[in-house]
């Protein structure tokens, strides 16, 4: 199960609408082996476009660097498919390769009409664990705020 | 001849999970040998019909090995090495 905070969950999915008709990507990052999804990071998606994401390479490194200086890893990669269900296509899953993340799948298909004006429709949201090419599906809770983090 | 190479978490089983790892080679090609030579399977995950693979990037002192040349990019004492594969997807 993913656990989200509810600023968190709202901030994805007004990325994705801000971005459709391209693609939005990006990760939150927490502590290390926590599981939780602690710290928003929008991206670029560097390949701008309605079908794929890429981050740019430059800020990928910049993103390792960091979570590596504050002992995070990448707890959710989401991005946004905008024609489409949130479901992971087929190059999701063979390019997906953080097998502890939760993998993020936003749909804003039904939030614009054809000539992308607002519908007002619902932003699908659903998470998977991709492992060696095997998708599963995961249930997402949201909640006001993530339980205080341990002290042992 | 001390080069430090980062390993991504994903492609660690083949560093008995070190996150880091030393290898040699005055040039990314060589060193990728190197490395192949100590941890057998990891030249396969980073190449592909003999070039770097497409949704794998590879930095030299954090600049991303496609403008230094490639495989080719030459490699000095005490360069460090980081290896991330591409977040992407469609």
């Amino acid at each position: 199960m993913l656990t989200l905070d509810r600023a968190t969950y709202d901030a994805i999915v007004a990325h994705a609408k801000r971005d459709h008709p391209d693609e939005a990507c990006g990760i939150v990052a927490g502590p290390e082996g926590s599981d939780r999804a602690e710290r928003l990071v929008e991206m670029v998606n560097a390949a701008g476009s309605p079908t794929f994401y890429e981050f740019d390479s430059t800020d990928l490194l910049r993103l390792y660097r960091e979570m590596d200086a504050r002992d995070e890893e990448p707890v959710v990669i989401y991005h946004s498919h905008t024609a489409t269900e949130a479901y992971p296509s087929r190059t999701d899953i063979g390019l997906a390769m953080e097998p502890r993340a939760h993998y993020v799948l936003v749909s804003t298909r039904d939030c614009f009409d054809a000539d992308g004006g607002n519908n007002d429709g619902p932003v699908e949201f659903r998470s998977y664990r991709i492992i060696d090419d095997e998708v599963t599906e995961e249930e997402v809770s949201v909640v006001p705020s993530l339980p205080a983090r341990s002290t042992t | 001849m001390a080069i430090e190479v980062r390993i991504p978490t994903i492609l660690r089983n083949y560093t008995s999970d070190q996150k880091s790892v030393t290898a040699e080679g005055a040039n990314l090609a060589a060193l990728i040998d190197d490395l192949e030579a100590n941890h057998a399977g990891l030249k396969d995950r980073l190449l592909e019909n003999g070039d770097l693979r497409r949704f794998v990037n590879v930095y030299i002192n954090d600049e991303d090995v496609r403008f230094l040349g490639g495989l080719e990019a030459p490699l000095n004492d005490g360069d460090q090495v980081v290896v991330l594969p591409a977040v992407a997807g469609g």
